[in-house]
């Protein structure tokens, strides 16, 4: 196991949940980012500015961040990329699928206490942890 | 209106300060966490306090009956547990264990020009279009 410190991630953590919190207190709404892209490709969502407003919010943000600190988006995966490219659209399709991803289904829909949730946040943490046991038996992550 | 759209965007900077944060726009991280062979516990400690924090926001602001700027609670209406839940989350584990992204840390890092967040991004999107296509073409 590696040694972590253990504050960012639970001062990270703690911003999104008050984030998430916010949103539905003010909105009503999931903090749920592969939703709220969806929703960007659909012309019928009526939320949608709200929905282009929260995930502007978040890329400026970033921005911002990377202006000052550049070096935290320094790290890549050392996986090839066609690799990456697959992993793009299989993420896409199958958050669209089953209807949501880390936050949607993993904070948010965890934090509801939601059965769908809770059984998909489950698996694909289970599908992610044999993806990289199989990407090191074949040597590709060292 | 304006308001709304402020506010929205204030809990979508938060939101991505704390990805920030918490390291999780790093892809080794996310993987890091996913390897059984070297662990790195990160991701779960960014998971165990934003579902504590999140919990206790709702169930505070549940006791209204309407959100501030809305006039009611936009819950998810699925409740059955079926095969489309099951195989979009095991096909996302598998995308998401193979390069380490999710759609909030690769849009944050796409919007911020980097290459390979915008490579797992522009496909993230293909991914989309090509379920709304598959959709439209079975429905």
């Amino acid at each position: 196991m590696q040694s972590i410190n253990v504050i960012p991630p639970l001062v990270g953590g703690a911003l999104v949940g008050v984030s998430a919190g916010g949103y539905w207190l003010t909105h009503g709404r999931i903090a749920g980012v592969s939703g709220l892209c969806a929703s960007l490709l659909d012309p019928t969502d009526r939320a949608r500015g709200v929905k282009a407003a929260f995930l502007a919010g978040l890329v400026l943000c970033g921005a911002l961040i990377a202006s000052m600190t550049p070096s935290a988006f320094a790290n890549t995966t050392s996986v090839p990329v066609a690799a990456v490219i697959v992993a793009g659209v299989v993420v896409g399709y199958g958050s669209r699928l089953g209807n949501g991803c880390t936050s949607g289904h993993g904070v948010c829909g965890m934090a509801r206490l939601s059965k769908r949730s809770i059984v998909a946040t489950v698996l694909f943490t289970a599908t992610g942890f044999l993806t990289v046991a199989a990407l090191r038996a074949v040597g590709v992550l060292s | 209106m304006i308001g709304r759209a402020l506010l929205a965007g204030l809990a979508g900077a938060l939101f991505g300060f704390g990805l920030v944060l918490s390291r999780m726009i790093d892809p080794r991280r996310v993987q890091g966490f996913l390897d059984l062979a070297d662990w790195d516990p990160t991701l779960l400690l960014v998971i165990i306090s934003a579902v504590s924090t999140t919990l206790l926001g709702y169930r505070l602001v549940l006791r209204r009956k309407r959100p501030l700027l809305d006039v009611r609670f936009h819950l998810p209406i699925a409740t059955e547990i079926d095969g489309r839940l099951l195989l979009g989350a095991a096909l996302f584990g598998i995308g998401w264990g193979l390069a380490g992204y999710c759609p909030g840390p690769a849009l944050t890092g796409a919007a911020v020009g980097f290459v390979e967040p915008l490579v797992v991004f522009g496909a993230l999107l293909a991914g989309s279009i090509l379920f709304d296509l598959y959709r439209r073409f079975t429905d």
